[in-house]
């Protein structure tokens, strides 16, 4: 073995689920059976991903010249790359070139996801040498009250999609004087087109653990819980698996980094109801009940966790907070437009083609992300909508891809921001069946307390039905309407409250769809086998 | 007796369960897990053993494991394969991967009759840039074409 030699070449293979679901195993395994062989010298490091998915399995080598890529790569590949030079980052057709300057990652603002994808998920050294615990070192040497300040000037507003500032509501948890308060994060918001959490937390999970410890501080906290939807084993795994190194390295439990401050942290996880991801509903399931939403007031700030005083953020926001605290507000807050301050992390998903996350300041347009970053779509056919912001977001028509992406001027157009994600159809798409579904999938997921979401959803379901088999359309497209009004404002949550707009916006923008008017394409399989893109990031 | 004793062995596990989760606040989901993790299933009479340990009613109890998709009243077939059917795989196909196991005699939600696999749903596997995903035993797989599903199905894939 080879391995141990300090000669050995670094090659970094992720371990992110999304690359070995595509094979970053296998390639692992064969880069281990050459080095075993004694061919070559090559130290293994499985890094998380660096959001390029498209191209994982993304292998890398470090050389003098910095990190160069390879992708994507099959098991089958390396023992060729070998031959050819990968750890010398020699020319090979699946040669990227260093990764830190190909144009997709070179025009993002990488600041939630720095580390994701460089770093080994699990290494304290690595997560130190990349600038860790600045924030958290930052953060205890202010006073609470002065933590939420920078918080709230940073102008951080909550990215699972409601954006509600985030210093705010730390500032009522520190002003409640109970002794016990909990900060919890929300890792089970599990919509479709989001995984930028379940990509932080198997990438770098230290960094949530920071942000957490953070807010513990901030707000006077000593419990923390993690909920992480049973969806992601993954997460799961690495999440548990860093706190126990976190503890062990005194970076959680009593006195933390030396300071007065005690908090622990404990990861639970979900048990696949997607309403548990809505704050109220996870405060009722951490507390072993049945996830359904509770009404507001009191806000979970005052009365959250066992009827005390909680935090509750979700992944993204609170693994900005590290950053806000090392680099200072201003630095946050220079980035970005209007409200909308800071950098997002928009995911790429559904039929596209470059799909993966994509940081950068507010402000980018939906055409930059799905056309420039997206590459349109992967079955070649053009894009015909995209959905923004998760099941509850907008079906947007390729007419307002010039939106900026900024939440007022999303929810000026009728669509919202959400969490980010972008998920793209192209023009097979039947937009009467996206409407039905996102009605289908409201009854299927209701938690069934309040009667706008349990009922109308279903009644939402039979309407569309009756539309589209032409059952007197006008009559029903009014009782439509009607509905939609009822669940928006009659609904105790999100989830009934937020369904009507993929139903509102896929009548408002594909109407034929709905009435007939549109020949059904005959819809061709999607080439799904044996498609390789080329290394041209 | 054989049902006395499997109830026998059902309330041994839930106590020791129970037992490992003392002081965990709020624990019912975690010990639900853990039930579920070794029998394989939430059995019913798990649940007048938990609502006792708990001090909740049954039905409380009830009412948890009827609420949440994870928990199941029956045992799954020894391989579950987990079809996403979210929008994002939706904008790739996964309504062929869903009709493609019915027509291999697989509808979703059922188990085949030799208990060899169950074919469930799911709403999202956090893999949406490399659709259609689906989740074999906790493993994910992305670009799944119905040919590879079929593999997947047959057990003929390695690694």
């Amino acid at each position: 073995m080879n391995n141990s030699s300090h000669s050995a070449a670094t090659v970094y293979v992720p371990r992110d689920s999304a690359a070995r679901s595509v094979g970053a195993d296998e390639v692992a395994d064969a880069l281990r059976r050459a080095a075993a062989r004694g061919d070559f010298a090559i130290d293994v490091v499985r890094n998380g991903s660096r959001g390029m998915l498209w191209l994982e399995p993304l292998v890398e080598v470090a050389t003098p010249r910095g990190r160069v890529g390879y992708g994507p790569v099959r098991p089958e590949d390396v023992d060729d790359l070998l031959a050819a030079g990968l750890l010398d980052g020699a020319d090979h057709p699946l040669r990227l070139g260093v990764v830190d300057e190909l144009p997709w990652m070179a025009g993002q603002t990488r600041v939630t996801f720095a580390r994701v994808g460089v770093t080994d998920p699990l290494s304290t050294d690595d997560y130190l040498e990349h600038g860790g615990l600045v924030g958290l070192r930052a953060a205890l040497d202010l006073a609470p009250a002065d933590v939420v300040a920078e918080v709230t000037a940073s102008g951080l507003r909550g990215r699972g999609g409601a954006g509600f500032p985030a210093g705010i509501k730390w500032k009522t948890v520190l002003e409640c004087a109970d002794s016990l308060k909990f900060v919890c994060c929300n890792a089970d918001e599990g919509d479709s087109g989001t995984f930028a959490d379940r990509m932080v937390m198997e990438g770098d999970p230290f960094l949530l653990i920071e942000g957490m410890t953070i807010a513990a501080h901030a707000v006077g906290a000593s419990e923390g819980y993690l909920y992480i939807r049973s969806e992601y084993p993954d997460a799961v795994a690495t999440m548990r698996a860093a706190i126990d190194i976190a503890r062990g390295h005194g970076w959680l439990g009593k006195g933390i980094l030396g300071s007065a401050l005690d908090f622990d942290l404990h990861v639970r996880v979900g048990a696949g109801a997607y309403i548990c991801g809505e704050e109220t509903s996870m405060l009722e399931s951490l507390e072993g009940k049945r996830g359904t939403v509770r009404a507001k007031p009191p806000i979970p700030a005052i009365e959250g966790l066992f009827g005390r005083p909680t935090v509750v953020n979700n992944v993204l926001t609170l693994a900005t907070v590290p950053v806000v605290l090392a680099d200072g507000a201003k630095a946050y807050q220079d980035l970005g437009v209007g409200r909308s301050r800071g950098t997002q992390v928009f995911q790429l998903g559904g039929n596209i083609a470059h799909g993966g996350i994509v940081e950068t300041a507010f402000g980018v347009t939906l055409r930059e992300l799905v056309e420039d970053y997206g590459g349109g779509t992967f079955s070649g056919r053009p894009v015909r909508t995209v959905q923004v912001g998760g099941p509850l977001g907008a079906y947007l028509p390729t007419s307002m891809f010039d939106l900026p992406m900024d939440y007022e001027a999303f929810a000026a157009a009728g669509a919202m921001v959400g969490h980010g994600g972008i998920v793209v159809f192209d023009d097979t798409v039947d937009m009467a069946a996206q409407a039905r579904f996102a009605m289908e999938f409201c009854a299927e997921e209701s938690c069934g307390k309040c009667t706008p979401c349990r009922v109308g959803s279903v009644r939402g379901v039979e309407v569309i039905d009756k539309i589209v088999a032409g059952t007197h359309r006008d009559e029903n497209l009014a009782l439509l309407e009607d509905l939609c009004d009822l669940m928006t404002d009659g609904s105790l949550c999100a989830m009934g409250g937020l369904t009507p707009m993929p139903v509102r916006s896929a009548l408002a923008h594909f109407p034929d769809d709905f009435l007939g008017g549109r020949r059904s394409l005959e819809i061709q399989p999607v080439q799904a086998t044996g498609v390789r893109t080329e290394g041209t990031a | 007796m054989t049902t006395s004793g499997s109830d026998a062995t059902v309330e041994d596990v839930v106590r020791r369960v129970v037992a490992g989760h003392r002081d965990q606040r709020g624990a019912l989901l975690p010990v639900l897990h853990a039930v579920q993790a070794e029998l394989g299933h939430v059995p019913q009479e798990a649940i007048p053993v938990l609502a006792d340990e708990l001090n909740l009613s049954r039905a409380d109890v009830h009412g948890v494991v009827t609420f949440y998709h994870d928990f199941r009243r029956e045992p799954a077939g020894r391989t579950t394969v987990r079809i996403c059917r979210a929008e994002a795989c939706q904008a790739l196909g996964a309504d062929r991967l869903v009709g493609y196991a019915r027509e291999a005699g697989l509808p979703l939600g059922e188990t085949t009759a030799d208990g060899s696999v169950t074919v469930e749903q799911v709403f999202c596997l956090g893999n949406c840039a490399l659709g259609p995903a689906v989740e074999v035993d906790g493993r994910l797989y992305g670009r799944v074409a119905p040919a590879r599903l079929g593999s997947i199905l047959n057990g003929t894939v390695s690694s």
